[in-house]
């Protein structure tokens, strides 16, 4: 099959690799119709994410048609299905908690020495994402194995088009809890750092859970144009110093709750940014979170700071003191993707989530490296990027 | 019957930046062991004993070197002991067993050694108590000499239950000793960490987690 592999920093390539076949009894392949590039996969291809291979097939937003089954795989040939990019047992104590992205029992245990070392504990794993999440191969391609096919993949009734709801399979679910995690109250402002796919999410879904005011700060007018579409009020931070304007915007306050929907390639020359950017290069498992400590010293005392944004390693100058002293409240993680789907496409169906209006471009999935670049270099155009095998 | 995911070879990992990431761990991870374990050993004499387990602070015991694990498996008690109890269901998540034959009391291993030899085992079993513990030890026929013994107990909050492994080991002389030796003493608890989790991992879903995206060829 063709399919999109990672050989380096900024080197993906389209090759002929070996068609999945069903290897554990509850797997299904899947015939991919859909699939998406996401910011995640961004930090792929800039290579601060440990643990990748070359060669490993990268993607894990993606839909297709169900081709074959295992004895115990509870789909059907032909049914079209959503997979999440989270691999979950369904059986371990954190399948039972609904906390997916926990799972102890996806991640292969030859996998989970380096991710113990690093995190103290092994997550679950992933589709498509570096060998510390499995290095299972990824939804970029003609054709996937997914275990727990029983647990994971939603099937999608008549109805409704592949671009409606490939989302559910990320970056829905993912701005979806990360406004259910900001715990928002009426009268509430929040702050969401980062218009791209998973911050315009978060801002819908902020807004649907009764937040007064979203403030969305990028620096691209294309993206910040789609958050005040959504409904948002806009900072501009290539500008506007964003923590002054935050202060001013809510009376004085800060806001209620702060998202940061940036993660580990916070962009700008602030100093920390700089300072960060460097440790990056220099590869010593730095991340980079200028917008993480943005939001920790903007957010209201007592207030609430959900992390959706992906940070991999270790962060330098973390603002300790403001989360201690102001009483803060953090909540972050890999979405729980499973803990979503059946509510969020039921909102599909009725209309309440408009899921289609950030897809920019449409490639087929022979151009993916063409698309990568773009989404990289050319962010203020290019917002989502959807491919076709 | 032990085969399973063989796609991904360890030796792939040592390509560029995953690599230095073991490295900048395991060198970090090596200086705070070597720091501890000179603090330790310096006022471990004068400490009251605390509840951990002693092979979490003694890697040795009396000419033998010490490895245990504990892991919560969301089944009964009698279920995981029952699994456990036939030895003949080892291999299936102990990668480096071969075959298991029992008679009676008396149990032969054939482990996977260097360079597609292999190692036999006999071992006896000490004591057994139902759904509780079982304890074995080598016979004297044995390549190796070692002990075992692995515990059974309700987890707490209905989450299952706590299964608890150790074993004891003095390697034998000779080329085949010093691989077991060098193979053990690399990571020590390496070997029974991913044990028991693939004994997780088949006790709670039926299957053990693999990346690899074709079977194996057996
Ligand atoms: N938690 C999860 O399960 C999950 C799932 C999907 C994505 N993510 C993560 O969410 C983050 C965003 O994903 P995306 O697909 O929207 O990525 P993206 O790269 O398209 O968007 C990131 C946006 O942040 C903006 N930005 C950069 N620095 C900023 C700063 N200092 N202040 C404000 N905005 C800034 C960029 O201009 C860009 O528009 C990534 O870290 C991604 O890995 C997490
Ligand atoms: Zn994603
Ligand atoms: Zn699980």
């Amino acid at each position: 099959m063709r399919a999109l592999t990672w050989h380096g920093k900024h080197d993906v390539r389209i090759e002929t690799v070996p068609d999945p076949e069903i290897v554990n009894p509850r797997d299904a392949i899947i015939e991919v119709t859909a699939t998406a590039i996401c910011g995640s996969d961004l930090h792929l291809y800039d290579a601060v994410i440990p643990g990748m291979q070359r060669g490993d097939i990268l993607g894990h937003e993606f839909m297709g048609r169900v081709v074959d089954t295992g004895a115990k795989s509870t789909l059907k040939k032909g049914q079209r299905v959503v997979v999440p990019f989270t691999i979950s047992c369904g059986k371990c104590f954190f399948c039972d908690k609904q906390l997916f992205s926990a799972c102890d029992n996806s991640n292969p245990v030859e996998k989970q020495d380096v991710t113990e070392a690093l995190y103290g504990h092994s997550v679950s794993g992933l589709f498509g994402y570096s060998h510390l999440t499995g290095g299972y191969p990824g939804g970029q391609a003609e054709y996937v194995r997914v275990p727990f096919s029983n647990v994971g993949p939603i099937v999608i009734p008549d109805g409704f088009e592949d671009e409606q709801v490939l989302f559910l399979s990320d970056i829905l679910p993912t701005g979806w809890m990360a406004a259910e995690n900001a715990e928002i109250e009426p009268g509430d402002t929040v702050a969401v750092w980062g218009c791209g796919p998973v911050g315009l999410f978060a801002i819908q879904s902020a807004l649907l859970m009764g937040a007064a005011r979203v403030i969305a700060i990028d620096e691209y007018p294309g993206r910040l144009a789609l958050a005040r579409k959504l409904g948002a009020d806009t900072i501009d931070f290539k500008q506007t110093p964003v923590l002054e304007a935050l202060m001013e915007m809510s009376g004085g306050f800060g806001p209620d709750a702060v998202i940061d929907a940036v993660g580990m390639e916070s962009h700008g020359f602030a100093p920390d940014t700089v300072m960060d950017n460097i440790k990056q290069t220099v590869g010593v498992g730095a991340d980079s979170g200028h917008a993480l400590r943005e939001a920790l010293m903007a957010v209201r005392k007592g207030g609430r700071v959900s992390i959706p944004g992906v940070y991999g390693g270790f962060l330098d100058k973390f603002p300790l003191g403001a989360l201690m002293e102001k009483g803060l409240q953090i909540k972050s993680g890999q979405t729980h993707v499973q803990r979503y789907l059946k509510d969020l496409l039921d909102r599909i169906r009725e209309g309440e989530l408009d899921t289609t209006f950030m897809i920019s471009h449409r490639l087929p999935l022979e151009e993916a490296a063409e698309g990568y670049h773009n989404f990289r270099y050319n962010q203020n155009d290019w917002t989502k990027v959807v491919l076709k095998p | 019957m032990a085969h399973r995911n063989t796609g991904y070879h360890e030796g792939d990992d040592t390509r560029g930046s995953p690599e230095m990431w073991r490295v900048v761990l395991f060198g970090a991870a090596a200086g705070g062991v070597y720091y501890l374990a000179r603090r330790t050993r310096q006022s471990r004499r004068q400490r009251p004993a605390d509840s951990a387990p002693q092979y979490v602070r003694q890697h040795r015991s009396g000419g033998y070197a010490v490895t245990g694990r504990t892991v919560t498996i969301a089944r009964p008690r009698n279920e995981v002991y029952a699994f456990w109890r036939d030895f003949t269901n080892l291999p299936a998540f102990m990668e480096n067993v071969r075959s298991v034959d029992v008679t009676g009391d008396l149990t032969r291993w054939v482990i996977a050694g260097p360079a597609g030899s292999e190692v036999t085992l006999e071992t006896r079993i000490v004591e057994d108590r139902e759904n509780d513990h079982i304890s074995w030890r080598s016979t004297s026929g044995s390549d190796i000499d070692t002990q075992g013994s692995v515990s059974f107990r309700d987890a707490p909050g209905g989450r299952g239950t706590e299964v608890e492994a150790q074993i004891a080991y003095v390697p034998p002389g000779g080329a085949v000793g010093r691989w077991i030796a060098k193979a053990f003493q690399k990571e020590p608890a390496m070997q029974g960490r991913r044990e028991l989790k693939r004994l997780k991992m088949l006790m709670e879903t039926g299957e053990i987690a693999t990346s690899s995206n074709r079977r194996p060829n057996a």
